[in-house]
């Protein structure tokens, strides 16, 4: 009997499960498949989610009718770049956990309470700076302000606290150089953090589009989701080409996403958020 | 030498930022002022009297305070609800929801914008057509202002689960399975484990839940600057998207640094109010 009643239980949270992730997954369903409908086919009623003549044509079109190319070629400039970005959170982390220096403690939390911010605060006062620095309209600009992040240094301290300074000694007596230990000894025993913080990194930098927006004046510099913004101003009534681009920006990060989302719930675990 | 770049692009993009935005927010700065900096003058506290006086501003403060009054709640209970679920098991099935329930958090805001304007749409979207099945009247999910408001808050609700889902299931896996197992003995069923072990133990992923939540909401932004540009007549005009629309659509950047001070007190305030009632609770 309790047996039974464990069944029927358990069937009833998938049940529930499903029918969640499959509300959760429509506007997927609703963008891929109408990402291959020929325009004809979006003014049709009853809307259909699949298309009834399939067509590459829209994907064809971002790349030939728009410069989809550069805007692609923009947006892994910022990806590489940020990945600098992490290493430089990497060795602040580091140098947090390891070292000591006058102040060390009090630049830490100066450096949390920046956390707290809201984006609008700073977003008017950095524009300025960068104006000033004579930055707006370059790839510089739009990278620089988002290079390092409060969170990412703090995980990686949390994480290098826990690493023996024992270790660090041995090594030192072996003669090995200070940026010798962090490449050869640190980075790898953090791996785990490099795992979350990069994939983080990574869906960051590609979603990027607020930033872009405001330092980009010259459609050169747009990243993808500022092309797809312009694309859904001025082509508000080409939905399949709008789809399409949208299906663009969300697959490949859905993809790198399934392949490392182990990492991130690990990441979280290690992280103490519980 | 490991510390010096971090720390030196914080202070310039963080911090001394901070400090301009409080200055400017007592001047007139605009475009004029931009291009030259002698014709900014200092002009007191006149921003901060001026936006409370400010129609849009108040409704703005309005439909923030909607926002988080519906928003808050449905995302940490959904959240914890779908963590619990996807923790029961530890199958293929439950691994790939995990996955699904995820997917809309890492979405681009503007392809997500692309894509849920379709499904609004009054005529050829999704969810007119499914209100036809049940003989529902078409609705302007978008230029109604009540159902606009609701619209957003529908389509932020499935953006934001999963990072919050994540949260709490990286909390469940942390507590030890000795517990349930000892009031398994004790003769506990499942709704008594769920109300007296695992609810309990979550009250630190749900006051991070909360919190963070609760200061996303009211700097809720994204949403309404891609689907609605705070239209229609405001209605879903927030704080953050009308600083955002001063400072960058009309210039007023010194007017636009004093809404963001507004803003940030306002959320200085919730936080503390929040630890003041986090501290009465009792630990367990």
């Amino acid at each position: 009997m309790a047996l039974r009643m464990k069944k029927l239980e358990k069937g009833i949270m998938i049940a529930l499960l499903v029918i969640g992730g499959l509300l959760m997954m429509v506007p997927f369903i609703w963008m891929i498949g109408s990402s291959f409908k020929p325009e004809n086919e979006f003014t049709v009623i009853p809307p259909s989610l699949f298309p009834n003549h399939p067509t590459f044509n829209n994907y064809r079109d971002l790349f030939v009718k728009m410069d989809f190319l550069i805007y692609l070629k923009n947006t892994l400039i910022i990806v590489l770049c940020s990945f600098v970005g992490l290493f430089l959170n990497a060795m602040a982390g580091y140098a947090f956990a390891k070292f000591d220096f006058p102040g060390k403690n009090k630049f830490f939390y100066v450096i949390l309470a920046t956390m707290m911010i809201p984006g609008q605060v700073t977003m008017i006062p950095t524009y300025l700076i960068i104006n000033q620095m004579h930055l707006v309209n370059t790839m510089a600009g739009i990278v620089l302000p988002g290079l390092v992040g409060a969170f990412a240094i703090f995980l990686f301290r949390q994480f290098m606290t826990t690493i023996p300074m024992d270790l660090l000694e041995a090594a030192r007596l072996d003669g090995a150089g200070e940026l010798r230990i962090f490449f050869q000894l640190m980075v790898p025993i953090v791996k785990p953090v490099f795992a979350v913080q990069g994939i983080l990194t990574f869906i960051g930098a590609w979603n990027s589009f607020l930033w872009p927006l405001i330092i980009a004046n010259d459609e050169k510099l747009y990243t993808l989701s500022v092309g797809l913004s312009l694309l859904k101003g001025q082509y508000g009534t080409a939905f399949g080409l709008q789809m399409a681009g949208a299906a663009f920006m969300v697959v490949p990060i859905i993809i790198i996403f399934i392949f490392f989302q182990k990492h991130i719930i690990e990441g979280y675990t290690i992280s103490g958020i519980k | 030498m490991f510390i010096a770049p971090a720390v030196l692009l914080l202070t310039l993009f963080s911090i001394i930022p901070i400090i301009i935005a409080l200055v400017i927010s007592f001047t007139d700065m605009d475009l004029v002022g931009l291009a030259d900096y002698s014709n900014i003058r200092g002009v007191g506290f006149s921003n901060y009297i001026d936006i409370f006086k400010d129609p849009i501003f108040l409704k703005s403060m309005y439909n923030t305070l909607i926002y988080v009054v519906i928003g808050v709640p449905l995302v940490v209970m959904a959240s914890m609800g779908v963590a619990l679920l996807l923790n029961y098991g530890s199958g293929w099935l439950f691994k790939s929801f995990r996955v699904i329930y995820y997917m809309p958090s890492i979405t681009n805001i503007v392809a997500v914008a692309v894509v849920w304007g379709y499904l609004y749409n009054g005529c050829y979207g999704l969810f007119n057509y499914v209100l036809s099945w049940f003989g529902l009247p078409a609705q302007q999910w978008l230029q109604d202002p009540v159902l606009a408001k609701l619209s957003l808050i529908l389509l932020a609700f499935w953006k934001s689960i999963g990072l919050n889902m994540i949260i709490f299931l990286a909390a469940l896996q942390g507590i030890p399975r000795s517990y349930y197992e000892a009031a398994e003995i004790d003769g506990a069923t499942g709704w008594k484990k769920l109300r007296y072990i695992t609810v309990p133990l979550l009250g630190f992923a749900t006051f991070f839940v909360t919190i963070t939540t609760l200061i996303g909401w009211i700097q809720f932004f994204e949403e309404p600057l891609v689907m609605t540009k705070g239209g229609p007549l405001n209605a879903t005009m927030s704080m953050a998207l009308f600083i955002y629309n001063n400072g960058f659509q009309l210039s007023k950047f010194g007017y636009a640094a004093s809404g963001s001070f507004v803003l940030f007190i306002i959320i200085i305030i919730v936080t503390l109010i929040q630890f003041a009632v986090k501290k009465k609770e009792v630990e367990y």
